[in-house]
């Protein structure tokens, strides 16, 4: 059996080489490669109006932009995380028309009218929403890079749980209520790498409750 | 992502048309699949049609007693639906142990029967892949192989797909309803709408260039038993080592595997001479006549003993043995 790695070393041995490459060529270097390779197959910039944390915005965007990053990188909302880029990791999940989604996996000109809530849309330092309070009296992170997309996500997740919408640990399909372990499965899409889950689930619990 | 322009299509004979239109082109629905192995540079399309603004999002019955799901019903809304959640409970168990919530929020039906393997070597630019790269051999066959098909495989690729789904949309002999850029419609039956890989394992279903699904449509309820039974190495969040979608009734039992071949699994003749026997003997026919063929690649070889044991394991959770 061959070992995936070895051709993933070597496949990164052979980036390094043509990187080194330019930069030793000093009529290549002067100007940026990535420009100068797609400048004739640029595509034409579209028009996207979105109402983002109940603001009008106007877009002018390449048809390739994620809704993530218009949201970071052309309006500065910065609170939405890019983790794993792929739908993995759950950092970047916002809440476009009621429902939670992951931003990196949708691009910004299918949502042409779209209203989306991002955690700076969900409350502010001085008036937090409850799950933003919640997460914060129960320690529900600690390096904090996946909390935006965990707090955006809960938020929706127990709407979901409200409006009826079962689970995989749901056992009777017409009966779906509130409970830790419905909680763990349908947080599942949102990743923790310093493993806060215990005190997560207490900051919903908490506001469930409530 | 390479660059790629974008329309939104007004109707579902146009988006058909467009994708004549521009050879190159992708049809875009949820677009997690899709993005994903674009980012990937795996998909390349130069022209994207998005195809959600059509209205094919609303489940409705037919006058058969069946049910017709719109192409682009969300997979949280088919799972969610009360007629589904009660007369085709296999389906929305089947659809509420793949993936997460977020993105069960954004994939569609279509889409789910579209998704593309997860074979790591699929993903794996650095490795030949006859399926993304015909002719270019199979870095998986004795390579790590251990999540990938042990039926209906062939010497040119032993890629799964990956769909849960798909498995119960099989059992339950859903019918895919397509439209072409003459406006021609036809439904295809589930059983056929997948294809063994052969020596083309690129070409993964019978659409035609420019073929849009717009329904799936499900013939009325069976009554009996629904189960969906998951095997995976966490406990969410993952794809099936092997999964069972199983419908249990008075003197039937239907099974449908997923996991183990490059469509969902399902063996007919198996479940025919299963009928009307007792529950443990059923459970024996179907065991063995189910996996006729079956071989693993290696790291794959455990999944022939937890199919048969799903299989008499939902048998017995089903008759309270």
């Amino acid at each position: 059996m061959s070992d995936p790695n070895d051709v993933t070393r070597r496949t990164l041995l052979a980036g390094s080489a043509v990187a080194a490459g330019i930069a030793t060529a000093p009529a290549l270097a002067r100007e940026p490669v990535a420009s100068r390779k797609t400048s004739s197959r640029m595509t034409p910039k579209m028009p996207v109006s979105l109402t983002v944390n109940g603001q009008a915005e106007a877009l002018t965007l390449d048809p390739r932009v994620t809704l993530l990053d218009a949201l970071r990188e052309h309006l500065h909302l910065t609170g939405s995380k890019k983790g794993c880029d792929h739908g993995q990791c759950g950092a970047c999940t916002v809440i476009v028309n009621g429902r939670r989604i992951n931003s990196c996996l949708t691009l910004a000109v299918m949502h042409d009218g779209d209203h989306v809530t991002t955690i700076e849309g969900l409350g502010s330092p001085e008036k937090l929403h409850p799950m933003q309070a919640a997460f914060v009296k129960h320690d529900g992170f600690q390096c904090g890079y996946c909390t935006p997309g965990q707090i955006c996500s809960s938020v929706a997740m127990l709407g979901e749980i409200k409006d009826g919408i079962p689970s995989h640990v749901t056992d009777d399909l017409t009966h779906v209520e509130f409970s830790d372990s419905e909680v763990r499965e349908r947080m599942s899409g949102n990743i923790c790498r310093c493993a806060a889950y215990p005190n997560i689930i207490a900051a919903i619990r908490e506001v469930h409750e409530a | 992502m390479r660059p790629f322009t974008y329309e939104r299509a007004a109707s579902a004979q146009a988006a058909a048309q467009a994708a004549v239109a521009y050879p190159n082109s992708k049809f875009i629905a949820g677009g997690t699949n899709l993005l994903d192995l674009m980012k990937l540079q795996i998909e390349t399309p130069t022209h994207l049609i998005d195809v959600n603004h059509l209205g094919l999002d609303r489940i409705e019955k037919t006058p058969d007693g069946g049910l017709r799901i719109g192409a682009h019903v969300r997979n949280t809304d088919l799972a969610a639906d009360k007629v589904v959640r009660r007369d085709y409970a296999v389906l929305s168990r089947a659809l509420v142990s793949g993936a997460s919530g977020q993105l069960r929020n954004k994939a569609t039906t279509a889409g789910n029967l579209l998704q593309r393997t997860r074979c790591p070597y699929f993903y794996d630019m650095s490795k030949p892949c006859n399926k993304r790269k015909p002719g270019s051999g199979c870095a998986a066959i004795g390579g790590f192989n251990r999540n990938l098909a042990i039926l209906g495989a062939s010497d040119a690729c032993i890629a799964t797909h990956p769909s849960d789904m798909a498995v119960a949309m099989r059992l339950l002999d859903a019918r895919v309803e397509t439209v072409d850029s003459h406006g021609v419609t036809r439904a295809v039956p589930i059983a056929q709408f997948h294809r063994l890989p052969g020596d083309t394992p690129h070409i993964e279903t019978v659409l035609q260039p420019g073929e849009l699904i717009t329904a799936v449509s499900l013939p009325k309820p069976l009554g009996g038993r629904h189960l969906y039974r998951k095997v995976r190495d966490r406990a969410s969040y993952a794809f099936a080592n092997v999964s069972v979608a199983a419908v249990i009734g008075d003197g039937f039992q239907h099974f449908a595997f997923g996991g183990l071949a490059h469509k969902p699994w399902r063996v007919e003749a198996a479940e025919a001479r299963a009928a009307g026997r007792g529950a443990a003997d059923a459970a024996e026919v179907l065991a063995t006549g189910a996996f006729e063929g079956a071989r693993g690649s290696g790291h794959n070889d455990f999944k022939l003993p937890l199919a048969r044991r799903l299989v008499r394991a939902v048998v017995g959770e089903a008759t309270g043995g």
